[in-house]
């Protein structure tokens, strides 16, 4: 017998049925296929796009002067408009939309784009290409887009014929949109985009080897109810997948219902409100103590949307070692693919949690229901024991980095949507920041992606206009895509900015403090070079080139239209954060001094097992284990 | 490590052999041989790919990701007591009057056909299981092996249905299955 791992319906194998989406003569009208494509994004309801023109992409840009329904935003580099589509996606849960010409535009986008796809945001990509003649020929500003973004794309498309303009964005949009999200690249040739056409757009899609599983079946969800309600020690194990699907108030639900412990992941963040008591905190590498200990000890894990990431698990052999694992996600190849799942539920977040919900109930009606008494007044002591927090530098005029942050949180205004960058000051954005509503959280959590912080907030914000958007970056980061402060300046996208300045690459020199003897090798950023010969900046020492606040942020960001603040010490956070967040007209950036030696706490050092979390240095909790094992 | 015989049906787009190829190398599965041709209908090609596993998981996520590509449409395994499975090699065995009978009697043994002579060579071509091209190889090696060509695997379930049938549709719930892998190269040496 042959094994059938995978069958598409034979109604919609493409031989029973020729490939060809549309009525014939539905609003048929003859236009270039430049033409074609604007009326295609307007008709997938594409209403901003980011992006920059060039020789490829020249032609779509002529129509989209003319249209009325797609707002073109001018960025300043192509990394922008792609992590600016990708915040605009996260704030309104639309896909993004990014363009940019072929060649050099082209691979500017790949990093965007990858982090799409690592963090499953719903993003189409736009390239023109050169002339279908022209191609493989090394002509002027030629990649293979196609090519290149093949391993960081959903899926991506060649078009070299007009005719196929609307049914490729359709079937773009529908990708990007639907199942488990992610970034796909549509590539236009040249030609494609002069050439006459006839616009069409498809009444529906015609994608035979794309069938997103969304409905779970019913006999895992009865075991896995089954296991919730026989279960001592159960965690409900929270990932973006459930932010995707919009499924927050079906969480509560279950989490209520059953009384388990939340955890949310770094993706996950106001999934379940922060202030909830079930709200255990985040797992992982930067988590909480009692986040951490919850999933190591529990006899159930319930995994939603969330993928067994190496900075959550830790050493995978050491993770969660008594326990048993229901792995809920729309994904199929996520489930058992690092941690082996005992029932695999395949499905969307939502459909799951209210199926969850309901078995859990039917369960309850017979008489079964887990006890969670014990496990709580464990859960409790861990909280109470190593709760969040941090030292305040001894020296009491130096601001510290997590006080910043936590006051931006508790000073912004109702709703504030907040962007982050990649490093220490993520972890303690995600830290001590509130965190109570859904969709009000984006940063780089797969790719890492320093300088995602600017552009995100800004598509956030020209996406959720009414919201206050404050991007919590590094110096560092800011660094890498700043330039997008003069598309906000430019185009009323007033967002504000908090850089968290210590003078360093701080993750990493939190790593070379912890793992390489404190030598600072070319972590420190306001320093000039110490080594006439090298030019490497050791970080220590010469006190002519310490510290010199190049560049200076505060005339940066005054230069590219916006107001530049810096705050110093902590008397005056709290007024300038007030200033800021008073600013409306134009975009704000302040430069936050804070002392370079804060390091994010706790931490499960890379490699090692969740079990050897350290609370802070040198201090590694105590889990009752010589009396629990 | 044990192998396995995978047919993927996909849509025939350009560069959905790379699509599968850039697959198999970035997640770092092991492919033993891939052959990718057409079939009875001209918008699908079938992909035959054996693949190594270490166990039943690794499999496992090899289908899921080769699913998850939008123009791949079903994936079978072909486990070799219910699939015919093929290679083709061309060899060219160093061959003098001493030896060339030899050769070709060797040939007859594995049902290989005589396509070239030459004055010091002979060039054989043979089809069948690889363990019989194997054998056949082995044998030959001792005259001296001048140049090896070789297909990739191609298999076919046996009986009446096709891939692509109507009648073939199976839905299989996504859960792990006891490890009915068995090595797919014990196939009868009956060509």
């Amino acid at each position: 017998m042959s094994n059938a791992v995978k069958q598409a319906p034979a109604a919609l194998l493409p031989h029973m049925r020729p490939r060809t989406a549309g009525q014939p003569d539905t609003g048929a009208e003859r236009m270039t296929g430049a033409q074609s494509l604007i009326r295609s994004l307007e008709e997938a309801g594409a209403e901003t796009v980011f992006g920059i023109p060039g020789g490829s992409i020249l032609p779509a840009y002529d129509p989209m002067m003319d249209s009325t329904r797609v707002r073109h935003v001018l960025v300043r580099h192509e990394q922008g408009a792609g992590h600016a589509a990708t915040g605009y996606a996260q704030a309104t849960g639309k896909v993004g939309v990014c363009m940019a010409t072929s060649g050099p535009g082209a691979t500017n986008l790949v990093t965007p784009i990858a982090d799409a796809y690592m963090d499953s945001v719903p993003l189409v990509a736009i390239t023109g290409q050169v002339p279908s003649k022209a191609i493989g020929t090394d002509a002027f500003q030629e990649a293979d887009i196609v090519g290149i973004t093949m391993p960081v794309t959903k899926h991506n498309f060649l078009v070299t014929d007009a005719d196929d303009i609307p049914r490729t964005v359709a079937e773009a949009f529908r990708i990007a949109s639907t199942g488990r999200p992610g970034p796909v690249l549509i590539d236009i040739t040249k030609d494609a985009l002069q050439a006459a056409t006839t616009f069409r757009w498809p009444t529906r899609t015609d994608l035979p080897g794309y069938r997103p599983v969304t409905k779970p079946h019913a006999k895992q969800i009865r075991e896995a109810a089954r296991l919730i309600s026989t279960s001592s020690r159960p965690v409900l194990y929270v990932g973006g997948g459930v932010l995707k699907a919009r499924a927050t108030d079906e969480l509560r639900t279950l989490a209520e219902l059953t009384g388990a412990p939340v955890v949310t992941t770094l993706m996950a963040l106001g999934a379940f409100p922060g202030s909830h008591p079930q709200h255990v905190g985040m797992p992982g590498m930067h988590g909480d103590v009692a986040a951490v200990a919850a999933l190591q000890k529990a006899d159930l894990i319930v995994a939603l949307g969330a993928r067994f990431d190496d900075r959550v698990t830790g050493r995978l052999d050491g993770f969660a070692p008594h326990a048993k694992v229901v792995h809920a996600d729309i994904d199929p190849a996520e489930i058992s693919k690092n941690r082996l799942a005992d029932v695999p539920i395949v499905g969307d977040a939502r459909e799951v949690l209210l199926a969850l919900s309901d078995a859990v109930r039917a369960e309850r009606e017979d008489g079964r229901a887990g006890d969670c008494t014990a496990w709580w007044r464990e859960l409790d002591q861990w909280r109470t024991t190593y709760p969040r927090g941090y030292e305040l530098p001894a020296d009491p005029g130096l601001l510290s980095p997590q006080q910043v942050i936590e006051r931006i949180g508790q000073l912004a205004p109702q709703g504030t949507l907040f962007a982050s960058g990649v490093g220490q000051h993520q972890m303690w954005a995600a830290q001590f920041l509130p965190h109570e509503e859904p969709g009000t959280w984006f940063n780089s959590g797969g790719a890492g992606t320093m300088g995602y912080a600017v552009p995100a907030a800004m598509g956030a914000k020209a996406g959720r206009p009414e919201r206050t958007v404050w991007a919590i970056d590094g110096d560092g980061c800011f660094q890498m895509t700043n330039q997008e402060l003069t598309t906000c300046a430019l185009n009323n996208i007033p967002i504000k900015v908090a850089i968290i300045n210590n003078g360093a690459l701080g993750m990493v020199r939190q790593w070379q403090n912890l793992f390489y003897g404190a030598r600072f090798s070319n972590t420190v950023l306001h320093d000039g070079a110490t080594n006439a010969d090298t030019g490497s900046t050791r970080g220590v020492g010469s006190d002519t080139n310490r510290g010199t606040r190049v560049p200076d942020f505060v005339q940066l960001s005054e230069a590219m239209g916006c107001v530049g603040l810096r705050c110093e010490n902590p008397y005056e956070l709290d007024a300038i954060i007030d200033k800021a967040n008073a600013i409306n007209d134009r975009p704000v950036v302040v430069d936050f001094i804070v002392h370079e030696d804060a390091m994010v706490w706790p931490m499960v050092p890379a490699g090692t097992s969740n079990d050897d979390i350290m609370a802070a240095r040198d201090v590694r909790p105590d889990f009752g284990d010589s009396a629990d094992d | 490590m044990s192998q396995h015989t995978l047919s993927v049906l996909v849509e025939d787009t350009p560069g959905i052999l790379a699509r599968v190829a850039a697959l198999f190398s970035r997640r770092g599965f092991n492919i033993d041989s891939l052959a990718v041709g057409t079939t009875e209908h001209p918008e699908l090609s079938r992909i035959t790919v054996v693949v190594r596993a270490d166990h039943q998981l690794a499999l496992e996520q090899v289908t899921k990701q080769l699913n998850k590509l939008v123009n791949v449409l079903k994936i079978v395994e072909l486990e070799a007591d219910s699939a015919v499975q093929r290679e083709l090699v061309l060899v060219k065995v160093s061959a003098g009057n001493g030896t060339r009978a030899q050769i070709v009697q060797i040939a007859e043994l594995f049902r290989a056909r005589t396509v070239d002579v030459s004055p010091d060579a002979v060039t054989l071509e043979a089809t069948g299981s690889g363990d019989k091209l194997d054998a056949m190889l082995r044998m030959l090696a001792g005259f001296g092996i001048k140049e090896l060509v070789q297909s990739g695997a191609i298999a076919i379930g046996r009986g009446s249905r096709a891939l692509a049938d109507r009648s073939a549709r199976e839905t299989r719930p996504i859960r792990l299955t006891p490890s009915s892998a068995t090595t797919a190269t014990a196939d009868a040496q009956s060509a």
